[in-house]
């Protein structure tokens, strides 16, 4: 039972893909073994910067042979049959069987595949594997035209047994396949050869490499940890940050430096966003206060200077961008104290946010205006909702912003409340971005919710207004992303408005039918996401008043409770047959059954029964639909279930007597006329 | 590694000396900058022309670079809107080339036993030159020192072979090797020189001139005009037949097309600085310059150097 130990050892692989290829590398090669015949017992993959290994522990030493037989034509078939049968498998004549079929006598021909050396099927195997790996994006180097993430460099392959090592036959693209490999880039560089995986794995070691991406991570958490704590200090957690570093080092050594006395009083966004995304620091936080006064950076080697240089180096970096940060910070704070968060936001006049649509500075009056009407629906004061308007995007003007665009809405909180705004304005300034994704949170307080809304209402009626929609997998402006933003802020927050009104209050000129149409899409792929079928939905967006939101979900939401009980499944079919067959005769007869039935024609019990039925549903579902209270008039609804079915039972619709046939048809049109009230059932699929 | 650690050096021209000799002892070509306006290195002629094509190639050079947005009036210490890139481009990308990149560090006095050198992923994407390629920006001890890339196309064409490119930002790697926070008060020459220059001395004034030029006085409209004029003129040039009626001989213009792309595209970050340029506009004059671009590489690789005969 070999097992195969094998290793891609290339330039550095980008750490965000490190984990994911190390996932493909086990699957596709062990799936490839398994379909060539060679099982084996376990298999672990493992990624640094430099190298993807996968070590496959009991392998079979060789594939079994594979006996196949097949049938082939009749003995009496014409020649060509044979001849193309013979081709097929290879056989001569002689070599086939001849049995009896039910249609008489047919060759058989029995193939035997012998089975083959593991050497081999994993050669085949991995070549296939390498040629063909899922890199999110590849690269060819030099002359060649091997892709790989960056340029592969050796292969070490090898199957070991109680008999020894032995190094799999193989070559791809002039790289010949070895049992050596290289340790850490700068601190042992030197070629060694291994001859099992335990073996890879503490030459590796002992060569300053730690292969498993998970012990890299857990060095590096535990060692800043410890560094933190034994100053009082806690690092702030960052499963993303730690991830990516461990795939950044193949020997994690983990230095913790100061932030600087001078930079203490930014804000710690500033300091976490310029530590994270620039310099990938952790970031260290002391408890008691909740500021960021130190960071924790995780270097690469070990030096005779225990990192003294590095960590001045990378203080040094930090204090480049720090200083950055405090000069804008401070040019920022001086600006909004003398003119105001207004006054920032005037540079925007002349910043282009579309050529058809104006400038932000325009943009900013159409929310403003528009913030006003949508206040009053969320319950904000149009004041405070308009003040917000304007000065919400005014930290686009700000060097911080202009630095750090990932700091947008924060920075415009913290200047905000600098210029002396409250009253929910500060919050907006950060929260009028949102959602922006379904995952994002939903802002609640309604200065935040009013402009959020405005901001992203402007932003549709305008893109609409100059027929700028998204089209298949192009929405450069990410108006879906919008229109889903308004969808959860209204939902979410309960907002109570006619979309159609406010939209004609928005950037002017804009398709607003079409419009709605498009939030109803988004509103499905929103609601499917909930649960709701698209076909529930559609049942829902037919009826009137689809223009307000929560209305909608809401008559959706009882409709999918609704239907998933049997009076409302029977119902559904009962309202179906009733359609069917009034939409048939109408189109027949060219003419619309709704005159209304007359009770006194009505000859069985069933149907008079009916009759009763649909005028106390009808009483009941009125009052319920003027309450909004779907659950109630779809319960009316569900009552009909059982005289409609005993109606079809009993009654021919289409009888003889033609006063008798059009009564029961005018009785049709009543089911549908009631039902449709309640929701477009035509709609339900089933 | 290619070579011992050197002492430090003292200077900028001396890390540009350095780098110079390094390279050319590699057997690089050390080439002199292009006399046109150039945002980066990548847009010389030796890089973006003789990456395509079959022919191997291999060339270091300095490029002065011109960024209008970033000018500061020579005030930030790290910004400037006219900076030295300092460019190597080997066809086809030596096997080797992560060492031989790690010796130029060396040779500018950066000891790899003591200092914390990353590769970080960094695809490279030039949309003006319909160009990307594969890479890192390397690190050290957590600064930027230089981008490095593996082309697999410009000028909207796959490389075969490939050309290996580093690009070191010449001030920044400079500032960290001497020591030094403000770029003007970075020795240019040796600080022990009769005549002692920073290069503050040498460019603040410049930086100051260029930065009110570029944000507040550039003529649009006459920006505008000499965009369409480039423009025109590289499609004119290329439309020409490719044998010269005077001489008789095969005689694709390239070249020339190609500075008319250089120039078109560095009107356009001129015009962007002027804050003429509208987010939409702005992916328009790209393609429009890509264009060029395309063009101009068509008609290179139609030439001898760009590997017509091969």
């Amino acid at each position: 039972m070999p097992d195969l130990l094998l290793e891609l050892f290339s330039e550095e692989i980008p750490a965000r893909m490190q984990a994911r290829a190390a996932a493909d590398l086990k699957a596709r090669v062990t799936d490839g073994l398994v379909e060539a015949g060679l099982t084996y017992a376990g298999a672990v993959a493992h990624s640094t910067p430099r190298r993807l290994a996968l070590s496959v522990q009991g392998l079979l030493a060789e594939s079994p042979t594979v006996r196949e037989e097949r049938k082939g034509p009749r003995v009496d078939a014409p020649e060509k049959a044979l001849e193309g049968f013979l081709r097929a498998t290879g056989l001569t004549k002689d070599q086939l069987d001849i049995r009896d079929d039910k249609k008489g006598q047919v060759y058989f021909a029995a193939i035997e595949k012998p089975g083959r050396p593991a050497a081999e099927i994993v050669a085949e195997v991995v070549e296939q594997v390498v040629r063909h790996f899922p890199w999110p994006k590849s690269m060819r180097w030099g002359t060649g035209s091997l892709r790989w993430v960056r340029p592969l460099h050796s292969i070490l392959c090898i199957l070991t047994d109680d008999a020894g090592a032995e190094t799999v036959d193989l070559e791809i693209d002039g790289l010949r396949a070895g049992d050596v490999t290289a340790g850490h880039r700068f601190m042992a560089p030197s070629h060694f050869s291994v001859t099992n995986f335990d073996d890879y794995e503490a030459k590796l070691k002992r060569a300053k490499v730690i292969l498993s991406a998970e012990e890299r991570a857990d060095h590096i958490w535990v060692e800043a940890h410890n560094m933190a704590f034994a100053q009082g200090l806690e690092v702030v957690e960052d499963k993303a940050l730690l991830a990516e570093v461990a795939g950044l080092v193949e020997w994690p050594v983990v230095l913790m430096g100061d932030i600087g006395a001078a930079f203490l009083d930014l804000p710690p966004e500033v300091l976490q966003t310029s530590m994270k995304e620039h310099q990938k620091f952790f970031s260290v936080r002391n408890p008691k206060t909740g500021q960021i006064e130190k960071f924790v950076t995780v270097a690469n080697r070990e030096t005779a200077d225990d990192g003294a240089t590095i960590l001045a180096g990378n203080h040094k970096v930090l204090a480049a961008r720090l200083s950055d940060a405090k000069f804008f910070w401070e040019n920022d704070l001086r600006t909004v104290r003398e003119i105001g968060l207004e006054g920032m936001a005037a540079g925007l006049e002349t910043v282009t946010f579309h050529s058809k649509l104006g400038s932000q500075g325009d943009r900013i009056k159409r929310i403003s205006t528009l913030a006003r009407e949508i206040a009053p629906l969320v319950g904000a004061k149009p004041d405070l909702a308009a003040e917000a308007a304007r000065v919400v995007k005014a930290d686009l003007q700000s060097e911080m912003v202009d630095e750090f665009p990932e700091l947008q809405g924060i920075m415009g909180r913290y200047y905000a409340e600098a210029a002396g705004h409250d009253d929910g304005v500060p919050e907006a300034c950060e929260e009028h971005y949102k959602p922006l994704g379904p995952g994002d949170d939903v802002p609640t307080g309604p200065v935040s919710v009013t402009v959020a809304l405005a901001d992203k209402i402007d932003m549709l009626t305008g893109f609409w207004a100059i027929d700028e929609k998204p089209t298949g997998s192009k929405d450069p402006f990410a108006l879906r992303r919008a229109a889903l933003g308004v969808i959860r802020l209204m939902l979410e927050n309960a907002v109570r408005a006619n979309l159609s009104a406010v939209f004609v209050k928005g950037y002017a000129g804009a398709d607003a039918d079409d419009l709605l149409a498009f939030f109803h899409d988004r509103l499905k792929v929103h609601l499917r996401d909930e649960g709701i079928r698209h076909d529930v939905i559609d049942a829902c967006i037919g009826m009137p008043g689809n223009d307000d939101l929560v209305l909608l979900v809401r008559r959706a939401e009882a409709l999918a409770t609704f239907l998933k009980t049997d009076d409302g499944e029977n119902l559904t079919q009962g309202f179906k047959r009733a359609n069917n067959i009034l939409t048939d005769e109408e189109r027949k007869d060219g003419v619309e059954y709704s005159f209304g039935p007359d009770a006194k024609l009505a000859e069985a019990a069933e149907e008079k029964a009916l009759f009763g039925a649909l005028d106390a549903a009808e009483a009941r579902i009125a009052p319920a639909l003027a309450a909004e209270d779907f659950a109630a008039a779809m319960s009316a609804m569900a009552d009909l279930r059982q005289p409609i079915d005993a109606f079809f039972e009993a009654v021919v619709v289409n009888a003889e007597n033609q006063i008798l046939r059009r009564n029961r048809l005018n009785l049709l049109h009543r089911i549908r006329e009631i039902c449709l009230k309640v929701a477009d059932l035509r709609r339900i699929e089933g | 590694m290619g070579s011992e650690t050197r002492a430090k050096p003292r200077s900028f021209q001396e890390v540009i000396l350095r780098l110079q000799e390094y390279w050319g002892r590699q057997g690089c070509a050390v080439m002199q900058p292009y006399d046109m306006e150039v945002g980066a290195g990548t847009f010389h002629p030796a890089t973006t022309l003789r990456s395509l094509g079959s022919l191997p190639w291999a060339a270091a050079y300095v490029q002065p670079s011109r960024r209008p947005t970033d000018g500061r009036y020579g005030e930030n210490p790290n910004r400037l809107q006219h900076y030295y890139q300092y460019q190597v481009l080997i066809k086809p990308s030596p096997p080797d080339f992560q060492a031989l990149y790690l010796g130029s560090l060396e040779a500018i006095g950066i000891d790899m036993g003591l200092h914390d050198i990353r590769f970080v992923e960094d695809d490279w994407e030039s949309p003006t030159l319909g160009a990307w390629g594969l890479g890192w920006e390397v690190w050290c001890d957590g600064m930027e020192v230089s981008q490095f890339t593996y082309f697999q196309q410009v000028g909207g064409h796959d490389c075969h072979p490939v050309s290996g490119e580093l690009t070191y930002g010449l001030e920044r790697l400079a500032m960290y090797v001497l020591g030094i926070d403000h770029v003007m008060e970075m020795p240019y020459n040796d600080p022990d020189a009769p005549i002692p220059l920073s290069y503050g001395d040498v460019f603040r004034q410049t930086e100051e001139e260029y930065s009110r030029w570029n944000f507040d006085v550039a003529e649009t409209g006459t920006l505008l005009r000499h965009f369409e004029d480039a423009e025109a003129e590289c499609a004119r040039i290329l439309a020409a037949p490719a044998e010269d009626p005077k001489t008789g001989k095969r005689i694709v213009m390239a070249h020339p097309a190609y500075d008319q792309c250089i120039k078109a595209s560095h009107i356009f970050n001129l015009l962007d600085a002027r804050g003429v340029i509208s987010v939409t506009e702005r992916q328009a004059y790209i393609g429009r310059v890509r264009a060029l671009a395309k063009m101009c590489a068509d008609a290179f690789v139609q030439t001898d150097a760009g590997g017509r005969a091969a």
